[in-house]
């Protein structure tokens, strides 16, 4: 019974993903859709990938982290220096360095995590602020050593890499493994961790460990995601990966609704496409305005809504099994 | 050692500037339990008075240091009312996000060309600089400026707190504002007039920076503020003698990292020092650890 739900949902979501991928070739090939667009459209999705990474770490298990830029900065880096190295213009490998700068994101997760994650609540926050800060001046610094990776300069000469089929994968995907983790028994215990820490740990639930999971596996999604960004933009410099990039993915997760799936995937797109909209609505002269606009959008979302725009409600493929 | 010794000189000039801004955090956070954003943009335009105050209308350094502190207070208690009392029973990162909101606001709202403007001004100086040789260190009269304001905010500071009336309310509702309320303090009087008090002494802390390093522009305020923040939590949030000596430290760590090291790695090794000090003392060095009841 349950077997062939899943195939189902697995059919319903396969065909949804063909569909989104032919739909836009469609419109791209009539024009409808010009090449700067599609752009925008692919990084909306790698935005959602790297925020459903935060909606893990912060929105679900409850971990306040202002430094996961840091994280799709070590992704991209990673994955545009082994692809530029060796990758050439392979698909199989490309996938690798993905997957390379996800292992790395998380790998450099779980040795912050470790005494870090000891901290409570905003001090967590700061000390991970600190790690975004850190990180920031290492990507300055590491022509130093790697001389390819550029340092201050920028990295260049990275290969597209990144196609609307690729960014619209990652989506999914990436939407699907948060949904199973976080409707698996793994999933409860990080909720309850968010919920209440002493009590999940008179329940027995090992909180250090699930911490670390929760932290690893959302920062893993930031450096797939940072891999993805750096073959879109064929261009790294380490002012992509700032505070304020922390602060935007952070943004995202809050108001979508902390740990609401489908609020993260609307409000990633909805930040990505306001932010590029109002470059036309806005007279040239006046683009800087946007900066003003938005702002206000966001005390006055978070005046109105502070439980985020979507609350609790979810896309019906994204609630828990037997769920209404 | 004369060069180590100007070092720390130098390192003091900076220290007592974030030491001002820390102590606007520090406050807000003990009362509210709130990372204030824009408390850096509120800097930003105290600098800007004195910009305008000083090389547009030539009025007496004093009187520019007033303006500042006063003009500041009413942002500050604006902002407050605005932005974060509607949100003060909401989800805490509500409330952070609304002030990351009022920054960013702060910051491009203000480089607009009618306001500010988005260029780099240079600071006037309100008097000449005099710099003297004193066992090898150079001091100037400005050092000796930003050292007795400092100290006379700090002391006025530790005054208010803790030998008046509006003091010890303030003490109640860092305490447990629910039974302050209960014991007829005014919360939301003295919740303003706390963020008042902080935006005045980031107010004055920005003519300081503006006459110390004379370069000013509306987006100044974000790095000095998040060092600032973070000087507080080094010595622990809440305390003000803590952030007195966590901007110290981080004035310290800063200059002489520019002076022996790299000044590219300026802005990371305070950063260092954070995460080591809360690994080995979780609520800063001066800070007192709560124990969790359940």
């Amino acid at each position: 019974m349950t077997g062939v739900r899943t195939g189902r949902n697995l059919a319903a979501l396969l065909l949804a993903f063909a569909a989104a991928v032919g739909g836009i070739s469609l419109l791209e090939g009539h024009g409808i859709l010009n090449p700067y667009w599609i752009q925008i459209l692919q990084l909306a999705c790698i935005v959602t990938i790297s925020a459903q990474g935060l909606n893990v770490v912060y929105g679900h298990t409850g971990l306040f982290s202002l430094g996961h830029a840091a994280f799709y900065g070590i992704g991209a880096y990673t994955a545009a220096y082994l692809m530029k190295g060796w990758g050439g213009d392979s698909q199989l490998l490309f996938v690798c360095a993905l997957l390379a700068g996800g292992g790395a994101a998380a790998t450099v997760a779980f040795l912050i995590g470790l005494p870090t994650l000891r901290l409570t609540s905003d001090y967590l926050g700061i000390a991970t602020l600190g790690f975004g800060v850190i990180m920031k001046v290492v990507f300055d610094n590491m022509d130093g050593f790697l001389p390819a990776l550029g340092g201050a300069r920028g990295m260049t000469g990275i290969a597209k890499m990144t196609t609307v089929p690729w960014a619209l994968f990652g989506l999914l995907v990436s939407t699907l493994v948060v949904r199973n983790l976080v409707h698996s028994s793994y999933g409860r215990a990080l909720t309850s961790i968010r919920e209440d820490e002493i009590a999940a740990e008179s329940m027995g639930i090992d909180t250090f460990r699930y911490k670390m999971i929760g932290f690893v596996t959302g920062c893993a999604f930031a450096g797939v995601a940072g891999g993805l960004y750096a073959h879109l933009y064929r261009f790294l410099h380490p002012s992509n990966f700032d505070f304020f990039k922390s602060i935007d993915v952070l943004m995202i997760v809050v108001i979508g609704g902390l740990g609401n799936m489908t609020g993260t995937v609307a409000a990633s797109f909805g930040w990505i496409f306001l932010l590029e909209g109002l470059r036309f609505l806005l007279p040239p002269e006046y683009v800087e305005l946007r900066w003003v606009v938005i702002p206000v959008l966001l005390v006055v979302t978070m005046l109105l809504r502070p439980q985020g725009l979507f609350g609790r409600w979810e896309f019906f493929l994204l609630r828990a099994r037997g769920e209404r | 050692m004369e060069y180590f010794a100007q070092q720390l000189v130098n390192g003091l000039q900076i220290g007592f500037v974030y030491a001002l801004i820390a102590l606007g955090y520090t406050m807000v956070y003990g009362i509210v339990r709130l990372i204030n954003f824009a408390h850096g943009d509120v800097f930003m335009v105290g600098a800007f008075i004195g910009l305008y105050g000083i090389g547009t209308y030539h009025l007496p350094f004093a009187v520019v240091l007033l303006l500042a502190a006063v003009g500041c207070t009413l942002l500050g208690v604006l902002i407050e009312q605005l932005a974060y009392r509607p949100l003060r029973d909401a989800p805490k990162i509500a409330a952070l996000i609304t002030a990351i909101g009022v920054s960013l606001f702060l910051e491009y709202f203000t480089s607009l060309k009618p306001l500010f403007g988005p260029n780099f001004y240079s600071f006037p100086r309100p008097f000449e600089v005099v710099s003297r040789e004193v066992w090898g260190i150079t001091v100037t009269n400005i050092q000796g400026i930003i050292l007795v304001t400092t100290v006379l905010c700090l002391a006025l500071l530790q005054f208010v707190v803790f030998r008046t009336r509006i003091g010890k309310a303030m003490r109640a509702v860092s305490h447990d504002h629910v039974t302050a309320g209960l014991m007829g303090v005014n919360v939301n009087l003295v919740i303003s007039f706390t963020f008042g008090i902080g935006a005045a002494l980031a107010g004055v802390g920005g003519i300081l920076y503006g006459i110390a390093y004379p370069q000013v522009n509306t987006f100044m305020g974000f790095m000095p503020g998040l060092k600032a923040f973070t000087a507080a939590v080094l010595g622990g949030i809440g305390s003000i003698p803590g952030a007195f000596l966590g901007a110290l430290i981080m004035g310290q760590a800063e200059t002489l990292t520019t002076a022996y090291l790299s000044s590219t790695y300026r802005d990371g090794i305070a950063f260092v020092i954070l995460i080591l000090v809360l690994l080995w003392r979780p609520t800063g060095i001066l800070g007192v650890s709560r124990t969790e009841k359940v």
